[in-house]
C-alpha cells in the first residue's frame, strides 16, 4: 500500500521537480484528474496547462506545456516539452509573448495562426499560474 | 650538424605550434561545457522516456504501432556517429572500428547491412567499404540541434516503416568522464524489452494493464515517433561531448610534447653555441700562442 506519490518532471532540459508528494492533479487532454496513492496504471497525453500537488498542508503549481503522464500506484512521471515552476516564470516575458502573438493572429495571412493561438495559450497559461503563489 | 640558425628556426615553429594546441584546447573546453549542460540536462528526459515505453511495449500489443513491430530480420540498418573534424585522438578510430566489426557480425550472420553516417569521418570511411552507403549527414557535430535529430529520425523512422530495414542500431561515443569515452552500441528499433543484467534499472511496476487517454493509438502515434527523436539526439549529444572531451586532451597532450620538444632543441641550442665558442677561442689562444714564438 503506496502512501506517498513520487512526483516526477523531467523536460528535455533538465530535471524540473522531483519530490514525494501526497495528491497531484494535472491538466491531461481529455480533460482535469486527480490522482491519490495507490492509482490505477494510467497513461494519458497532457495539455498546455497547471499542474498542481500538494505535500502536507503545502501546494505547489507548475506550468507543463504539452506532455506526457504516466501514473503508477506511487508514481508519477510527467515528460513534459516544457514546465516551470510558478516561482520562476518570467511574467514580463509571457506578456510580451502575448503581446506579439496577439499581433501575428491579427495578421493573419502572414503568420501561422495555430502557432499564435498555442503561443497565447501558453502565455496566458503562464500568467495565471504565477499569480497562484 | 644543424648550425645555430636551423635550431633557432626549429624552436621558433614548435613554439608557434604549442601556442595553437594551445588556443585550440581553450577552444574546446569552452564547446564542451555548452554542450555538457545540455546533454546531462537531456539525460534524464531521455532514460524516463524510454522507461515509460519499455513498460508500455511489455503490456502492449506489438502490431499496434508500425514502428514496434518485430519482423523477420533480414536487413541492419547501422547508424554511426563520428565528428566532423579530426585533431581529437582515437575518436573517430574507435568508432569506426567497433562499427566495423559490428557490421562484420551482422555479415557473418547472413543479414543485409546498410549504413548511415553521422559526420565527415564516417563518410570518408565507408565511401572506400564495401558498404551499402545508404544516407549520410555532415555539418552537425560542431552545433547540435534538434532539428537535425529531427531529420536524421524522420528519415530513419520512414525507412523503417517502408521495411527498407527491419533493425536499427546506432553506434557513437558516450561521454562517460572528461578523460573517457565509450564506445556505445544502441538499439534504436524495433523497441526491445530491457533485458535482464543490462545497465539501468528495470521499471519496478510489473507489466501493468494501462488504462489510455485519449486511446492507446493516440498516445502510441505521438510518444514512440518521439522517443525516436529523443534518442537520436541523445545520442548526438552524446557524440558532440565525447568529441569535445577527446579533443580536449589530444591538444593538452600535443602542447606538453611541444614542451618537451622546445626543452630539448633549447639544450641542443645552447651546447652548439657553447662548441661555437669554445673553437673561437681556441682559435684565438693558439694564435696569440703563435706571433709569441
Amino acid at each position: 500500500m503506496a502512501e506517498k506519490l513520487t512526483l516526477d518532471i523531467v523536460t528535455p532540459y533538465g530535471h524540473v521537480f522531483t519530490d514525494e508528494v501526497d495528491e497531484v492533479v494535472a491538466a491531461g487532454t481529455e480533460g482535469e484528474f486527480g490522482v491519490l496513492p495507490d492509482h490505477v496504471a494510467f497513461l494519458t497525453t497532457l495539455k498546455i496547462g497547471m499542474l498542481t500537488f500538494r505535500k502536507g498542508s503545502e501546494t505547489g503549481y507548475i506550468f507543463v506545456n504539452w506532455g506526457y503522464a504516466e501514473v503508477g500506484p506511487d508514481k508519477v512521471t510527467i515528460l513534459a516539452d516544457s514546465a516551470e515552476r510558478a516561482e520562476e516564470i518570467d511574467v514580463e516575458r509571457s506578456k510580451e509573448a502575448m503581446k506579439r502573438a496577439e499581433e501575428r493572429l491579427k495578421q493573419a495571412e502572414k503568420f501561422d495562426g495555430a502557432r499564435a493561438t498555442a503561443s497565447i495559450e501558453r502565455a496566458a497559461s503562464r500568467i495565471y499560474i504565477a499569480g497562484q503563489k | 650538424m644543424a648550425t645555430l640558425r636551423d635550431i633557432k628556426n626549429r624552436i621558433k615553429a614548435v613554439q608557434n605550434t604549442q601556442k595553437i594546441t594551445k588556443a585550440m584546447k581553450m577552444v574546446a573546453a569552452s564547446k564542451l561545457k555548452k554542450v555538457q549542460t545540455r546533454m546531462l540536462d537531456l539525460r534524464p528526459y531521455a532514460d524516463k522516456m524510454r522507461d515509460v515505453l519499455i513498460s508500455l511495449a511489455k503490456g502492449a500489443d506489438r502490431e499496434a504501432h508500425p514502428l514496434l513491430a518485430y519482423r523477420a530480420r533480414k536487413t541492419v540498418e547501422v547508424v554511426v556517429v563520428t565528428s566532423d573534424r579530426g585533431l581529437c585522438g582515437a575518436f573517430n578510430t574507435n568508432i569506426l572500428k567497433s562499427a566495423q566489426t559490428c557490421i562484420d557480425d551482422y555479415k557473418k550472420q547472413g543479414f543485409e547491412v546498410s549504413v548511415s553516417t553521422v559526420g565527415k569521418k564516417a563518410l570518408a570511411y565507408f565511401k572506400r567499404r564495401n558498404v551499402s552507403l545508404r544516407n549520410s549527414w555532415t555539418d552537425i557535430s560542431g552545433s547540435v540541434r534538434f532539428i537535425n535529430a529531427e531529420e536524421i529520425a524522420n528519415n530513419i523512422k520512414e525507412n523503417y516503416i517502408e521495411e527498407t530495414f527491419d533493425e536499427v542500431i546506432v553506434v557513437y561515443n558516450a561521454f562517460k568522464s572528461m578523460v573517457a569515452q565509450t564506445v556505445t552500441l544502441a538499439k534504436l528499433l524495433p523497441l526491445a524489452p530491457i533485458e535482464e543484467g543490462e545497465e539501468g534499472s528495470a521499471p519496478e511496476s510489473e507489466a501493468a494493464d494501462f488504462i489510455y487517454e485519449p486511446s492507446m493509438e493516440a498516445i502510441f502515434d505521438r510518444l514512440i515517433p518521439r522517443n525516436v527523436d529523443i534518442q537520436i539526439y541523445r545520442s548526438l549529444l552524446e557524440s558532440s561531448a565525447a568529441e569535445e572531451a577527446a579533443r580536449m586532451s589530444a591538444m593538452e597532450n600535443a602542447t606538453r610534447s611541444c614542451n618537451e620538444m622546445v626543452d630539448k632543441l633549447t639544450l641542443q641550442y645552447n651546447k652548439a653555441r657553447q662548441a661555437s665558442i669554445t673553437g673561437e677561442l681556441m682559435d684565438i689562444v693558439g694564435g696569440v700562442e703563435a706571433l709569441k714564438e
